[in-house]
């Protein structure tokens, strides 16, 4: 499968495998700590801060590196949320049908009214910004929107002929789910996993450059940008090495996930998925 | 060689494949082909799918759809090259000297504008008329083409008219610029088999009225001999045979053609009915809230004899997949009920037993989408074997080959996934799931309608076999009269949610007919010359008659 | 118009207002059933409980949860969006000004970019498969990866900052005419046009291809006629209603956007506003504002509904 990966999701991933490198080994990569002042404010380049300082002195790269491990991991962790919660109820409504099913679309349509960031906002007036608390609104926000996707792809499975001979045998929910329809779902799903991860990533940035997300002294890309954008009008561009860093990450991920979306008819049919 | 409308030398086209994770690549997909059409004849086009004959068809207007590419030869219309002509030239010559009519007019017809705008749009575009000639020729075919109320039929939108009225109209939007070439492809195949012979003859008749040339593009046989001055069969888009239309339906050359002129030739005798294994009395049913509007099914009562065939014959909306349902429990009825193998079944689903769920099985009209495509062959026959008889492990392998054998396909199959299958052998694979569950009745729902006529006369052939060796029932879906004739020991004809005529074989199909099975018999295209004119003044006469 | 299609409209519209009401409650919960004392969080730990009680007081929290919802409901009908917990100031008197001030950037912005995301998409179209179409896909691409902040603090990096061009604070005010305004406006306007526009060439693209993949299209081409009059007399009619869709939807998104374009050029509009009134916790202003943003929002996916309505001709010539 590797030898006909393109060069672009190549570049890809391999960029997100560093971000990744970076988010678990931290500690041992970063030349300093998180906090210690190695110099005074913004600082151009030099060899002892590779990209300089930021708003009060302390090391960019290692603020960088460890902010790439909040980031990834606050953004994997609602991921997931998002997406158990979100395909696990959106197949079963299409499965169960009737009032179930009625109930958890149009409560899903509710919280689709509101755009997520200020559904986001309106919480976080009254709920202090914690880690948990980040990850659990944002992974029930972002679920409505894998909901959708994964009821869209089992209702159209649930009415195929083969699910209906499977009923027709006197095949069991389980089957029903487990063997006939999820394995036809996954390939759509898996690639919506790639795009619900940058859109995690991009939305937590989002949060903590408004200073409603990750609060100090934990610092994720987002904060750093909030911390060094004055110096953009002074015109040091501390600001933007993190909102770049967003970027790059983003960007590889989604190269990744183009990539699988374009295997998606390969998977289909044969043996190679 | 100004006789000539239209000469093609040597036609090769190639398209460029683009599988997924592959490097795209060429396939030639249509070679050698040479054939010239002197004015004012008709000339068939026949194959089975993947024969290039639409890809054929569509050259002479310069066109190919999706990444085909015509490559080599020559084709002339009108005496020129239009392989050397521009982009402008090319838009001068189609809808002008060079018509078409699609396979699915409704699909074809722009849903946002009214019928008459379309129709007489190419004529326009062309400056062949003011736009009150047009409409006027327009209004004239209309009527020539046996539309309803011709003077006004052009104020309608397209999805305001049915679909064999839209058929009639494109045929009038082809006709309307008064070209030299008409490309038909399959123009009524879509239809029902009553429409198709009205709007056959329709075209038959304005063809010859105009003196237009055509090439008529179709699967079927049967229908182009009613129309076709010539015939070319073509295979794996190579020319098979090609002459008259007399020669080729009564005097085939080849062998290929041999095999599609004598399709649907099976023949069974008839057995009479014995004590039945599965009864319906008096179902009625319907979708959406009881009492409301009119049922799909209208106090419907048939009969099933082990070991023997039930076919239910029906056009679209005649309720004939709708018994299925009811009988298979997924549509429980408002009334009646069902009697299988001396005990009466639960109407819905969810309460049958296992064991009733096991004696009866069913098989779809489109064998892709009736297996997961995740499953491999193994598991798809195997599960059943597993679910009902807790068969596993080497023992279910075994009795899996066991059942390939008897679709005749080799043990090596046991691994393939459906999607490395060809249509007739999902097909087949479909009847062995069913098989694995040794049922008492199999119920096949238009098995053969998505299928080529030589694959799909294989198919029943497997089936005629496997009831002899097995002694199962089959509740036989469909609409084509032909396949009935082939396999049914019963026939019930269904028109509107009723069973209007019901018996054995060769009751039903023996005078006296009511009405509605007379029209269904007599618009069944019989594979001979002249077939379409006597069934014409048949009903003429027969309407003087009365 | 048919009475079929009149139904239809007032269906539309009474569902649309139906969540409105529903999405009031929505907000109103949001902000009361939440875990811990809203006063307490709002006051800190520190607060005496003289504040505690005057501010619960302030809130109507010694009345029951329905009837401060009803008041408040009330109270919005009447255009009385409430009083600001932070500076005692009429919330609807502070908005009207920046409400202005965001519809004037959200406005132009659309102006820009709804045409520029159009043609591009048709030029996308029109060069299928080749390199104008695969530069597009490829911008796409890259350019829904970007945050706002990183297109905004580039901007002003090198328009502002390093060529002096634009202003790197979009501050307006009552005495400035139109050209200052707009001037003042470019570099938040032109984030957000970047934000968007991708977005909606991208969906554009989808649009079109798929009403020039349908039958008819080829009709038209076997009738002779010449690439532009099928695209505009085949293709157009039967794209309006998926484009006026994807407009809409970016339309909604831009609404989001602007908050975060707001805050990086300190824009005096309502996402602003929005933001400061989150950190200081003051939930009259927020509830007020969230509904506001819920509202355009709901608006602008209902006038997507009402013109594939309008524009079916299924619907427009009944059988």
């Amino acid at each position: 499968m590797l030898r006909h990966m393109p060069v672009t999701a190549m570049i890809g991933l391999l960029l997100t495998v560093l971000f990744l490198f970076c988010a678990v080994f931290a500690p041992w990569i970063a030349p300093y700590s998180m906090a210690e002042v190695v110099g005074n404010p913004w600082e151009p380049r030099s060899a002892e801060a590779l990209l300089g300082t930021d708003n009060i002195g302390r090391d960019l790269l290692s603020r960088l590196i460890y902010g790439a491990r909040t980031t990834i991991t606050i953004a994997a962790l609602a991921t997931i949320l998002a997406f158990s919660l979100g395909s696990v109820l959106g197949i079963l409504a299409a499965v169960l049908g009737g009032w179930a099913d009625q109930l958890m679309s149009r409560g899903v349509d509710l919280l689709m009214s509101i755009p997520t960031l200020i559904f986001a906002l309106l919480i976080l007036s009254v709920m202090p910004s914690t880690i948990a608390v980040l990850v659990v609104v944002m992974g029930v926000l972002d679920s409505t929107r894998v909901y959708r996707l994964a009821r869209a792809v089992a209702v159209d499975l649930n009415v195929q002929d083969f699910v209906e001979a499977a009923r027709l045998r006197g095949e069991g929910r389980t089957w029903i789910i487990f063997r006939e329809i999820l394995p036809n779902a996954l390939a759509p799903l898996i690639a919506e996993l790639g795009l619900r991860f940058i859109f995690a990533v991009l939305f937590l940035s989002s949060l903590s450059f408004l200073g409603l997300g990750v609060q100090p002294p934990d610092a994720d890309w987002g904060s750093l940008v909030r911390e060094n954008r004055q110096g953009i009008v002074f015109g040091v561009p501390a600001a933007l090495i993190p909102a770049a860093a967003i970027a790059a990450l983003a960007i590889s991920v989604n190269l990744v996930a183009d990539w699988i979306l374009k295997q998606k008819t390969d998977l289909k049919g044969g043996r190679s998925g | 060689m100004a006789d000539q409308l239209l000469d093609i030398r040597n036609l090769k086209i190639e398209a460029t494949l683009r599988p997924p994770g592959e490097k795209p690549h060429d396939v030639t997909i249509v070679e050698d082909i040479n054939l010239s059409l002197p004015r004012g004849r008709v000339l068939g086009l026949i194959g089975e799918s993947g024969a290039g004959k639409s890809t054929i068809g569509l050259s002479p207007a310069g066109y190919g759809r999706g990444g085909v590419r015509i490559t080599g030869g020559e084709i002339n219309v009108n005496g020129r090259n239009i392989l050397e002509l521009g982009a402008s030239s090319m838009r001068a010559l189609r809808g002008k000297e060079v018509c078409y009519v699609a396979q699915s007019a409704a699909a074809a017809f722009n849903p946002a504008h009214r019928i008459m705008d379309q129709v007489i749009e190419a004529t326009l575009w062309h400056g062949l008329a003011s736009r009150k000639q047009a409409e006027k020729r327009a209004v004239e075919l209309f009527r020539k083409l046996g539309l309803p109320d011709p003077e006004h039929f052009g104020e309608r939108y397209p999805h305001q008219v049915s679909g064999g009225q839209l058929q009639r109209a494109m045929t009038a939007m082809a006709l309307c610029s008064e070209p030299d070439l008409i490309i038909f492809d399959e123009p009524t195949t879509a239809l029902d088999v009553t429409t198709q012979m009205d709007v056959l003859a329709a075209i038959k008749e304005a063809i010859r009225d105009t003196g237009v040339s055509a090439l008529y593009i179709t699967h079927d046989l049967a229908v182009v001999a009613q129309v076709a001055d010539e015939i070319m069969v073509l295979r794996h888009g190579k020319m098979v045979e090609h002459g008259e239309t007399r020669q080729i339906i009564e005097n085939p050359q080849q062998e290929y053609t041999q095999r599609l002129v004598s399709v649907r030739s099976i023949d069974h005798t008839a057995k009479s009915p014995g004590e039945p294994i599965l009864t319906v009395n008096g179902i009625t049913a319907r979708y959406g809230k009881a009492g409301i509007g009119k049922p799909v099914l209208d106090d419907v009562s048939v009969a099933i004899t082990p070991g023997q065939t039930l076919a239910v014959v029906g056009e679209s909306g005649s309720g004939k997949s709708t018994l299925a349902r009811v009988i298979t429990g997924l549509l429980p009825p408002e009334k009646g009920n069902i009697q299988f193998d001396g005990r009466t079944l639960k109407a819905a689903l969810k309460q049958r037993k296992k064991e009733d769920l096991r004696q009866l099985q069913m098989i779809y009209q489109m064998a892709d989408v009736a297996m997961n495509p995740r499953h491999t062959v193994g598991t798809i026959i195997g599960r059943p074997l597993e679910f009902y008889f807790g068969l596993r492990g080497r023992k279910q392998r075994a009795r899996v080959i066991e059942l390939l054998e008897q679709i005749e396909l080799g043990p090596e199959f046991h691994e393939r996934y459906p999607a490395e299958l060809s249509g007739g052998q999902k097909q087949r694979i479909c009847i062995a799931r069913a098989l694995a569950a040794d049922p008492k009745l199999i119920i096949c729902d238009e098995v053969t309608s998505a299928l080529d006529p030589l694959v799909a006369d294989g198919i029943l052939k497997l089936l005629l076999r496997l009831q002899e060796e097995h002694r199962v029932a089959y509740l036989f879906i469909t609409h084509d009269l032909a396949t009935v004739k082939a396999i049914a020991d019963s026939i019930a004809v269904m028109y509107q949610g009723q069973v209007v005529r019901y018996g054995t074989r060769d009751e039903v199909l023996a005078p006296p007919f009511d009405d509605y099975t007379d029209l269904l018999l007599s618009s069944v295209p019989q594979m001979r010359v002249g077939w379409l004119e006597e069934a014409f003044s048949q009903r003429r006469m027969e309407a003087q008659g009365n | 118009m048919n009475s079929l299609i009149a139904r239809l409209i007032a269906q539309r519209l009474a569902l649309g207002i139906s969540l409105l009401f529903a999405v009031s409650m929505l907000i109103f919960a949001g902000t009361q059933i939440l875990p811990g004392d809203v006063a307490q969080s709002i006051l800190g730990q520190g607060a005496t409980p003289e504040a505690l009680a005057n501010i619960r007081r302030e809130l109507g929290l010694d009345q029951p949860a329905w009837q401060r919802y009803l008041s408040w409901l009330g109270g919005i009908l009447q255009g009385d969006l409430g009083t600001a917990l932070s500076n005692n100031r009429d919330i609807a008197e502070s908005l009207g000004r920046r409400v202005n001030n965001t519809l004037f950037l959200a406005f132009w912005t659309a102006v820009v970019a709804v045409p520029l995301a159009i043609l591009l998409g048709l030029v996308a179209v029109r060069y299928q498969n080749r390199w104008p179409d695969r530069l597009i896909s490829g911008s796409t691409l890259t350019a829904i990866s970007l945050p706002e902040f990183f297109i905004g603090y580039l901007l002003i990096y090198f328009f502002a900052v390093q060529l002096n061009w634009f202003p790197s604070v979009a501050s307006v005010h009552d005495r400035m005419n139109l050209g200052e305004r707009l001037h003042a406006i470019a570099l938040p306007a032109a984030t957000l046009t970047l934000v968007i526009l991708a977005h909606m060439m991208r969906m554009t693209r989808a649009a079109i291809l798929n009403v020039m993949q349908s039958a008819y299209i080829e009709t038209a081409e076997l009738k002779g006629l010449r690439s532009l009059l099928i695209i505009w007399r085949h293709a157009f009619p039967n794209a309006v209603s998926p484009v006026v869709n994807v407009v809409m939807i970016n339309l909604a998104f831009l609404v989001v956007g602007v908050v975060v374009v707001e805050v990086i050029f300190v824009y005096p509009g309502m996402g602003q506003y929005l933001i400061d009134h989150v950190s200081k916790r003051d939930i009259p202003v927020v509830q007020a504002v969230c509904l506001i943003f819920a509202a355009v929002y709901i608006g602008l996916n209902m006038i997507a509904d009402l013109v594939s309505i309008l524009s079916n001709p299924r619907l427009r010539h009944p059988k």
